[in-house]
């Protein structure tokens, strides 16, 4: 993907993080998606939870497949490692890499052609194993990249810029995560920033796979009158679940909120992100219930967005497999090869 | 039935063929005779002839005893052990003219088993078993055993090694020592009052085995990743390579976990489907892990996309693959060298891979720990190309040896400290001038950052649709080519001795059959310079050789002599001296398939 580096000026004065860097610090090349795209909001949101929660760069991998929203991660943390796969499976990349470096602190992000037609088997088994993931999915209906095709996400009956009607059925990332049993899963809109930057630190924090949809307009190919995927639709439609507060370390946390009414997520230095509810009745820690409630809304046309599903206590990946505490990649040759006496035993068999 | 006397004397030169109904336990057995002729000192292998079934078609197994340590198929059958009344027809047909043929007389067979020039040996091992044993599986398990008895009286197979091994393989189930000491001896002693015993073809004690093994490939090649410090495992269960991974994880859980947390030093991971597989390994030996994936050919195909994108990228990964009979689904459970141009091109656009060639187990073990060091060195993707034949059969190889002082040969990568001494750092610049570029891992230092991306780039690492940006770094992994020229195993010859101007060459589960073929033609007054290939880049070696020889014979197991076309590709080489010599039925290549026709094209070419 192509991308011009942006200048970086230095003021006086100019806010740093902990780390002693601005949040300059976190942005990347300049970005070569259409002016208006929703993908671009989304790379200003990532920018923004990343300074805000003070992560070395270098800690982080940035992963992806291909399409639009695939470019996504030249546009942020230039500090970081880049890793643009194929189309579709950005998450076996992603395993691998965690499989052989469990620190390291991965995002992927995703199309809704990437992650839910060619690449849905990767998807699905991202969540199944419940990979350290936070995975966000760019989820414009349509695909950018190739000009305009309907994706898997699109609605029945919403219209192509062509005006011919999709009639298939439309698979919704935050209801197919929920019910492949992921652990997080929550939907945002790339024009509500308020809302997605706490969501992605929630994700980043999460240990687990945290499936983040976010409906991010196609200004070029999807904002049209008839789709359902167009910034005028989705603000007219959306409906938050959850809304969400930062509290500091430093305050006492635990008694700040009544409990029923907001979910707590804790960050990794500590702070927690308080989900309050918008909805008396909806709890966020049952599947059925959120399963129901998203078909209720698919069903009245709402998208409802904030932190739908969540299990802080599934175990992830490393734990699942039993994997050391210490990174692979750091382990030492004499901790991974037996030596020739043990060869020699082993042989005494085979005779 | 003829006389003893016309039967050929064979001494530790024979073929048994045992043919059972899969899922009835005679692995067992089978391992058990085998492994007591290799305690005798007598080199053996042992080949599966098996079907794509888990349970109730015809199998075989194929036993080659021979002194002079030959270990391809033969076409001959000494001694059948025919279990399977379904292909008695089949299995009498074959037995060698004087051969003989065991069978279970628990019911008659009367005019079903005719055949004058071969020795009928009844034994009513059903009768037998049923009379000692109750249980139903038992007794089935005990009639294969019985005929293990039966031939170590009928060819003099030592009795107490037989009972050493038993004793061994049961220490830890003692119960099963028993019934199966006395079914050994209600064989045994049946064959001794019944038949003369040995017969003219028998085992005889002799020290050909010493600082030997026994090993099937996938379980070397396993041994070979945990050497070579693989921790990352990733795979789609595939015959004939589920094997490798199955090996690999057992041997991990028993030296990488750790013995007071139970914490695993490794991660094996069974992928959603192949293409998860293959970006697993990309994934991990990105980040810096040694990773591998075992598979065959359908899995290759569909892992195509990510291999020419980690040659594009130049991640390092190691690929195994234990070819199969192909096309398509093919015959999974038989074997075939069908997958070489299917590697060492594979995917799309310019690609060309390394791909590694072992003979025998013991490659398998020392070519996989090249292969990592290799796909390290290189940053490539590099392939080791075993087949059915060598992964999952037993084959007698001198012991495997380890040199303590290895390490790992992890290529050109920054360190965190030498990144901060770096001015800049640029992915693909060819610092070195060999092609190879210096690589950074994600997590280490905020310098070594870079973008991968299997669009076009350029020497720096960033985005280009450049027509020279671009050229420049396609032309540069062609030099990174050249310098794996020179780094690949080189090809192993064999130097007839005489002046000749006749060649052979061959790889991979071919050699035993061209090591005979050898010998059998110098009895013939032919003889051949001979020279294995063990890689693809093909090093100056193999253009030597075909500068050298007027007549290559290029011996092979597919239909389409890939290996002649690849060096018609790969070297000027005139293709008209290039002779296929081709077997490509599914079972394993016997010696004289090369033998006679090499004689009969030299025999033609003489004529003509
Ligand atoms: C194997 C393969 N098939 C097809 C393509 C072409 N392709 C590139 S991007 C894309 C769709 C991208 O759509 P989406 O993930 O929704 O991203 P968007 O561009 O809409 O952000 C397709 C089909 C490809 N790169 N690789
Ligand atoms: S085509 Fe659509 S998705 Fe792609 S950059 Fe333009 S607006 Fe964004």
């Amino acid at each position: 993907m192509s991308f011009i580096r942006k200048p970086k000026v230095e003021w006086a004065g100019q806010r740093r993080n902990p780390l002693g860097l601005t949040i300059r610090d976190y942005e990347g090349g300049m970005s070569t998606l259409c002016a208006g795209c929703g993908h671009d909001s989304v790379t200003a949101a990532l920018v923004q939870a990343f300074w805000e929660l003070s992560i070395k760069p270098e800690q982080v991998i940035k992963m992806s497949g291909i399409g639009c929203s695939s470019k996504t991660p030249a546009y942020f943390l230039s500090g970081a490692h880049g890793f643009n796969s194929v189309h579709g499976r950005m998450p076996s990349v992603a395993t691998g890499a965690l499989a052989a470096h469990r620190d390291l602190i991965a995002v992927g992000i995703s199309g809704d052609g990437d992650s839910l037609s060619i690449g849905m088997g990767q998807f699905a088994h991202a969540v199944r194993r419940n990979l350290n993931l936070l995975y966000i999915i760019e989820n414009n209906g349509v695909y950018g990249l190739t000009k305009g095709q309907f994706s898997a996400s699109a609605d029945p009956g919403s219209k192509s810029k062509a005006g011919i009607e999709n009639r298939q059925q439309a698979i919704d990332p935050v209801a197919a995560a929920i019910s492949l049993g992921g652990s997080f899963a929550a939907r945002s809109f790339s024009g509500d920033k308020q809302q997605l930057v706490p969501l992605i630190k929630a994700g980043l924090a999460h240990p687990g796979c945290a499936v983040l949809d976010v409906i991010s307009p196609c200004v070029t190919f999807n904002d049209h009158e008839g789709s359902t995927k167009s910034y005028a639709w989705t603000r007219e439609n959306h409906e938050s679940v959850t809304s969400a507060d930062l509290v500091e370390p430093a305050e006492a946390i635990e008694a700040n909120y009544e409990e029923g009414e907001e979910l707590p997520v804790r960050l990794h230095d500590d702070s927690v992100i308080r989900f309050r509810k918008l909805e008396a009745d909806y709890d966020p820690g049952d599947r059925a219930h959120a399963l129901e409630y998203l078909e209720r809304h698919r069903a009245e046309g709402k998208v409802v967005t904030g932190l739908l599903y969540l299990d802080q206590d599934l175990p992830e990946f490393h734990q699942l497999s039993g994997t050391a505490r210490q990174p692979l990649r750091d382990t030492g040759f004499e901790h991974l090869n037996p030596g020739a006496d043990a060869l020699e035993t082993l042989q005494e068999k085979m005779r | 039935m003829p006389g003893a006397d016309s039967t050929p004397h064979h001494i530790n030169d024979f073929v048994i063929k045992i043919g059972t109904v899969n899922g009835t336990g005679s692995a067992s057995a089978n391992t058990l005779l085998m492994k007591a002729l290799f305690r005798m000192g007598i080199p053996v292998t042992g080949k599966n002839l098996f079907p794509s079934n888990i349970q109730g078609l015809p199998t075989w197994y194929e036993i080659r005893a021979n002194h002079s340590g030959y270990n391809a198929r033969t076409g001959r059958v000494d001694m059948m052990v025919a279990m399977n009344a379904q292909t008695y027809q089949q299995d009498l047909a074959e037995v060698s003219p004087g051969g003989y043929l065991i069978y279970d007389s628990s019911w008659p067979r009367d005019g079903q088993l005719a055949r004058e020039d071969v020795h009928l040996i009844g034994i009513p091992l059903a009768d037998m078993v049923n009379r000692h044993f109750a249980p139903a599986r038992v007794r089935i398990l005990m009639k294969n055993i019985a005929y293990v008895g039966a031939l170590c009286a009928l060819m003099d197979i030592d009795g107490d090694v037989v009972r050493g091994l038993i004793e061994e393989t049961f220490a830890a189930k003692k119960k099963l020592i028993e019934p199966n000491m006395q079914a050994i001896a209600l064989g045994h002693d049946y064959a001794r009052e019944h038949f003369e015993c040995p017969l003219p073809v028998r085992a005889e004690a002799m020290n050909g085995t010493n600082d030997h093994i026994l090993i099937d490939g996938n379980q070397a090649a396993a041994l070979g990743c945990l050497y070579a410090g693989a921790t990352v495992g990733a795979w789609y269960p595939i015959t004939p390579s589920t094997s490798l991974m199955d090996a690999f994880e057992s041997l991990c859980k028993r030296y990488r976990t750790d013995p007071d947390s139970g914490e695993k030093r490794y991660c094996v991971i069974q992928a959603e489907d192949e293409l998860a597989a293959a970006g697993m390994v990309v994934g991990a030996s990105w980040a810096g892990a040694r990773a591998f994936t075992p598979t065959s050919g359908p899995g290759i195909s569909l892992m195509g996309e990510f291999i020419g994108f980690a040659y594009y990228t130049e991640i390092p990964a190691v690929f195994f693959d234990v070819q199969r009979v192909g096309p398509s689904t093919g015959m999974p459970t038989r074997t075939q060298q069908c997958d070489l141009m299917a590697t060492a091109y594979c995917s799309h656009g310019d690609t060309r891979h390394p791909v590694l060639l072992p003979a025998d187990p013991r490659e398998c073990f020392e070519l996989s720990v090249a292969a990592f060091d290799l796909a390290d060195q290189l940053q490539t993707p590099v392939f080791v190309l075993s087949d059915l034949d060598i992964g999952m059969n037993d084959w007698m190889v001198p012991k495997l040896t380890w040199d303590d002082d290895y390490r790992p040969e992890r290529g050109k990568i920054l360190s965190a400290e030498e990144l901060e001494e770096l001015e800049a750092f640029h992915r693909f610049d060819d610092v070195d001038g060999d092609g190879i570029p210096y690589r950074t891992l994600p997590g280490s230092h905020r310098k070594g950052a870079y973008f991968v991306r299997g669009s076009g780039h350029n020497r720096l690492g960033g985005y280009t649709e450049d027509a020279s940006e671009y050229q420049e770094v396609v032309d540069r992994l062609l030099t990174k080519w050249e310098t794996a020229r020179g780094m690949v195993p080189a090809p192993v010859s064999i130097d007839s001795g005489h002046h000749t101007d006749i060649g052979i060459i061959a790889y991979g589960s071919s050699h035993g059959a061209v090591v005979e073929a050898l010998d059998q033609l110098a009895g013939n007054g032919i003889h051949a310079n001979y020279l294995r290939l063990r890689a693809f880049p093909f090093s100056d070696e193999v253009h030597e050789f075909l500068d050298n020889h007027a007549t290559v014979f290029v011996v092979e197991q597919n239909r389409d002599g890939q290996m002649r076309s690849l060096l018609k590709l790969e070297t000027d080489v005139d293709p008209g001296k290039l002779v296929s010599i081709l077997h490509y039925n599914g079972l394993p290549i016997p010696s004289d398939a090369v033998s006679k026709r090499i004689r009969n094209h030299i025999r033609k070419e003489a004529v003509a």
